[in-house]
This record gives C-alpha cells, sequence and structure tokens, in this order.
C-alpha cells in the first residue's frame, strides 16, 4: 500500500491539535534542556579552555547542540508517545476504521517527529542567532538540517517501537543508546581527533554523528566532500528503517 | 447487497477464530452478530472493515473486495470500537474535528457535520469541555458521534451499549431507530439479548467462530421453542415428575432453574401448577433470545448460565 499524503497529514493535524493544547508543557522543558548546557559546559567549563576547533567553547559546542534538541525532539515523540497512542490509547485503532492505512499513520508520526525536531532545534537556533553564536545567513543554512535530525532520529526510535514489548525498555534506549549519543558524537570535543585507526572507521557509526558535522559545517560556512557521505548516511539509515517499520507497522495494525 | 462473506475462515497462531463463514446484510437492515465472548463477533467485523484480512474465502462491502480496496469501503462506513478511544484532553467538538479529519471531510463540511452531530446525540451540553471530563455515557455517544462524521451508509457497533445504564442505552437504542429510518444500515455485535431483539431484524448467533443459527428474533424464537416460556425455580429432584407430567413440552434445564414452553402460556402454567411444580418459584414471561441460546448450546451468552 502506497502512503497516501492527505491521509498521513491528517495524521499530523492530530497529533498538533493535541500539542496545540499542551504545548506550554512540553515546550518549555525541552527548550531549556540545550540553553542549560550551552550555559554550564559552554560559559562554565568553556572559561577554562582557550579554544577548540578554532573558536571559543561555547562556539564549538553550539552546533552540535542543535543537532542534539532535535534529535530528542524526535525521540520522545516516536518513543513514549507513539507507544502509547499505539497499545494503550487505541489512538491507531481508531484512525484504522476510517480510509487510513497503517503506511499514513507510520508517515504522519514520522512527519510529526520532525515538526517536534523543528520546534525545538529550530528554537535552540534562534536562541544562539540571537547570541550571536551564528550569524543569521548561516543559522538559515543549518536550519533544514533541523527536520533532517528529526527524520533520522524518528526512523530509529519508531523502528526500536515497534519491536519493544513493553513501554520500560524505553530507559535502555534513553540511557544505553541516546545518552551515549550524546556524549561521544562530535558535540562538546572534536571526536576524530581523539581516535586513530580502525576507531576512526567504527566512530562513523555514530548516527548523531553526521547530523553534528553537517550542522558544524554549516555554522563554520564551509564544507568538505564529507557533506555527501554524511547526508548520504542520514538518507540510507533512514530510508532502510522506515521500510521495516512500515512492514512492522502494517503486520501490528492489521493483526 | 452491502455486505457479502462467503466461506470466510480466519485462523490466528493456527486457532481456527472463524470458521467458514457465510453472511448477508441487505441495504437499509439491522444486521446482529450475537455470541459469547471470543465467539469470533470482534475478528468478523474487523474483517469486514478491512483491517483484519481472512486466511480463507472473500468478503464485499458495498460490492467491493475490501480486501483489495479498504480506503474506498472506509470511506463509506463508520466504525464504533469496543472500547472509546478519544483523546481525552481535547473537547467533543475537537475530537469531531480531528476525525472529520481523518475522512479528508472539508473543514466546512466537518463544521456544519459537528453543528449536526452535538444536537443528534445530544452532545452539545459539554461540546467544549475536555473528554476527560465527561461521564462514561457521554463519552460513548461521542465515540458513535465519531463514526457518524463522514455519513456512513453503515454503521458497524461493536457492543455499542455494554457497561451502559439502562437509560442511556435506551436513547442510544432510539438514535439506532433514526439512522435506520434516514436508511443507514446498520451491523451491530451484542451480548445483551434485549438489545438484538428490539434493533435487528436479522441476527445470527455465533459460537466458537461458527454460526449456528440466522433469522429474524421472533422467527428464531418460533423455530427453536414457543412463544412463551414458564420458569420454575425449585428442589432439582421435583423437575422430572413435572416434565413426566407434560409430555410433548418443550423443556430445558439450568441448575435449579427449569424452563417449559409453549404457545399458550397460560394453559401451560396451569398444567405445570397441576403436575407439581414448585407455586413459589413459578415466572411466566416470553420466551427470549437468551432460551434459543440455551437450547443452541447448552450454555448462557454470559458464561455458566
Amino acid at each position: 500500500m502506497i502512503v497516501s499524503p492527505r491521509h498521513a497529514l491528517s495524521v499530523w493535524k492530530r497529533n498538533f491539535a493535541l500539542y496545540r493544547r499542551t504545548w506550554k508543557l512540553n515546550l518549555l522543558p525541552n527548550f531549556f534542556e540545550p540553553i542549560l548546557y550551552l550555559v554550564s559546559m559552554g560559559i562554565g567549563v568553556g572559561a577554562y579552555i582557550q579554544e577548540m576547533g578554532g573558536t571559543s567553547y561555547v562556539a564549538f559546542i553550539a552546533p552540535g547542540l542543535v543537532a542534539v534538541a532535535a534529535m530528542n525532539g524526535a525521540s520522545f515523540e516516536v518513543t513514549y508517545n507513539a507507544f502509547v497512542r499505539m497499545n494503550f490509547d487505541k489512538t491507531y485503532e481508531s484512525m484504522l476504521t476510517t480510509p487510513i492505512q497503517p503506511e499514513d499513520v507510520l508517515a504522519g508520526e514520522v512527519l510529526w517527529a520532525m515538526s517536534r525536531a523543528t520546534i525545538y532545534g529550530g528554537c535552540f537556533l534562534l536562541v544562539i542567532a540571537a547570541m550571536g553564536l551564528v550569524s543569521p545567513g548561516r543559522a538559515l543554512i543549518a536550519l533544514p538540517l533541523v527536520p533532517l535530525t528529526g527524520l533520522l532520529f524518528a526512523a530509529i526510535g519508531i523502528a526500536f517501537s515497534l519491536r519493544i514489548p513493553n513501554i520500560d525498555l524505553f530507559s535502555f534506549y534513553f540511557t544505553l543508546f541516546l545518552m551515549p549519543l550524546f556524549l561521544f558524537s562530535d558535540v562538546f570535543f572534536p571526536l576524530q581527533e581523539r581516535l586513530s585507526g580502525v576507531w576512526l572507521y567504527v566512530a562513523e557509526a555514530l548516527p548523531l554523528l553526521h547530523p553534528v558535522r553537517l550542522m558544524r559545517a554549516a555554522f563554520a560556512g564551509h564544507a568538505s566532500a564529507m557533506v555527501f557521505w554524511d547526508l548520504a548516511y542520514i538518507a540510507a539509515l533512514a530510508l532502510a528503517l522506515l521500510l521495516v517499520a512500515a512492514r512492522i507497522t502494517r503486520r501490528r495494525l492489521m493483526g | 447487497m452491502i455486505v457479502e462473506c462467503q466461506h470466510v475462515t480466519k485462523r490466528f497462531e493456527g486457532r481456527v477464530v472463524v470458521d467458514d463463514l457465510e453472511l448477508e446484510v441487505s441495504a437499509g437492515e439491522c444486521f446482529g452478530l450475537l455470541g459469547p465472548n471470543g465467539a469470533g463477533k470482534t475478528t468478523t467485523l474487523k474483517m469486514i472493515y478491512g483491517v483484519t484480512a481472512p486466511s480463507e474465502g472473500s468478503i464485499r462491502v458495498f460490492g467491493v473486495d475490501v480486501v483489495r480496496d479498504p480506503r474506498t469501503v472506509r470511506k463509506r462506513l463508520g466504525v464504533t470500537l469496543q472500547e472509546n478511544a478519544l483523546m481525552e484532553v481535547l473537547s467533543p467538538v475537537d475530537n469531531l474535528r480531528v476525525f472529520g479529519r481523518y475522512h479528508l471531510l472539508s473543514e466546512s463540511e466537518i463544521e456544519s457535520r459537528i453543528e449536526y452531530l452535538l444536537d443528534f446525540l445530544e452532545l452539545r451540553s459539554h461540546a467544549d469541555l475536555p473528554v476527560q471530563a465527561l461521564s462514561g455515557g457521554f463519552q460513548r455517544r461521542l465515540s458513535i458521534a465519531l463514526s457518524l462524521m463522514n455519513q456512513p451508509e453503515l454503521l458497524i457497533l461493536d457492543e455499542p451499549t455494554t457497561g451502559l445504564d439502562p437509560a442511556v442505552r435506551l436513547s442510544l437504542w432510539s438514535r439506532v431507530g433514526e439512522l435506520r429510518a434516514q436508511g443507514t444500515t446498520v451491523l451491530l455485535t451484542t451480548h445483551y439479548m434485549e438489545e438484538a431483539e428490539r434493533l435487528c431484524d436479522r441476527l445470527v448467533i455465533l459460537a466458537e467462530g461458527r454460526v449456528l443459527v440466522e433469522g429474524a428474533p421472533k422467527e428464531l424464537i418460533r423455530r427453536h421453542l414457543a412463544r412463551d416460556a414458564l420458569e420454575i425455580e425449585q428442589d432439582p429432584v421435583r423437575h422430572g415428575p413435572v416434565m413426566a407430567a407434560l409430555p410433548g413440552v418443550k423443556t430445558q434445564q439450568a441448575g435449579r432453574r427449569l424452563m417449559l414452553y409453549a404457545d399458550d402460556g397460560a394453559a401451560l402454567l396451569q398444567a405445570a401448577e397441576r403436575a407439581g411444580a414448585d407455586h413459589a418459584g413459578l415466572h411466566l414471561r416470553p420466551t427470549n433470545l437468551e432460551d434459543v441460546f440455551l437450547a443452541l448450546t447448552g450454555t448462557g451468552l454470559e458464561g455458566g448460565a
């Protein structure tokens, strides 16, 4: 079954209608999270660091934190929220009494996760542009990378959510997957400079590394051929996981 | 024909849930699927609206093969699920809006449909409060309103009144009556016999995935038993002599209760008294589908009669 864009959009609108009611509760904690890191690490720890990667420490970590905000925005949506909608609230069951098909549900959810990523990543981008850590022009170049990061982590998260039998398993996802990504994906220190030999290649498997590197290139205003590899990695992994997710979604929703 | 099921079988992990089902629902009819929990009622509905594919056989709804083209079929029908699936922090109006969008209705169609349904299902008084603040009966009416957003030609109700108080149940029955007067075909499951007798033109009784009988409620009662039922509640040792004194009368037994069936209830009552039935335990009533079900399966609908 092919995705019907209008039906997928109606799924998106459902989530948006709910979000409009609760956005103040949802937005504030997520909004402050990257700012807290920026202040603590960038300004606090940064006071002891002359420079990193050719800039101040706070300017070094800013692009990575935009990608992290996007990652977190998308991840919550496709993990806890999607799991509840599927298993407890019977949301998908009720959608499937209308012309909506499982693939539309998946597409709508991923689109929504990308929107959430854009809200958080975009807000944070605005904050650091206001702080003068990135020029408005380069912030605009960085902006499309925010939903792209959202897409990647929506795909990873939904593929995980569809396979787990129990909501408690998400703590593994957040603590043992997203947290290490956050700490070791070039956000806080230049990863490549701390690695050598085969580890340089192994590190390329880290999903967050690619959006961070792209974001850094956009902030710096110059890119190497590496951006093609980063973009290809994101596109390929997202596509592969979404195809798997589409199959599982159909099986789960149409028992 | 609105619904046609031919030789439909559904297996889940090797277990047969629906077994060679034949079923036809014609336009304007109210058709009931009756049976105890686990009889295959909900699975049958799910196959009809195309969310579960049959393992064997074919299902056509509005003449369309529902496995091949579920979107076309679902555009024209509405389903009220057994359990409400509402967005609890949103108001009834917002819930209806979201559902209208699932059907790709235009915003103006949505608003006019909402106006109509708020009155039709008496939702207007609490139309803007969060759903979680509303009573069970109100939430149920909203669930039914959701399934009417697209003006369905076929309305599927999965146990519409389970767990509701009698007043709400009565009002929902009358709404179903009004929908039928407007030409809507209704397909429902229930395990309330009274509901089936009141609403259904025709019904099937299912047990373990198989159709036991099919027909109009009155006709099923006539065919299998008789018009009146006499219940005798007494010490079971007294059942034997009563039955012996009334040869040719259809009877069935459920624990302390003995049921006798005849078209002339008054005469049956007198005969039973003469035969030595316990006066205090006599109760004459019209025969109902519960009796038919008991006669067919030897068990009650709600298990262990």
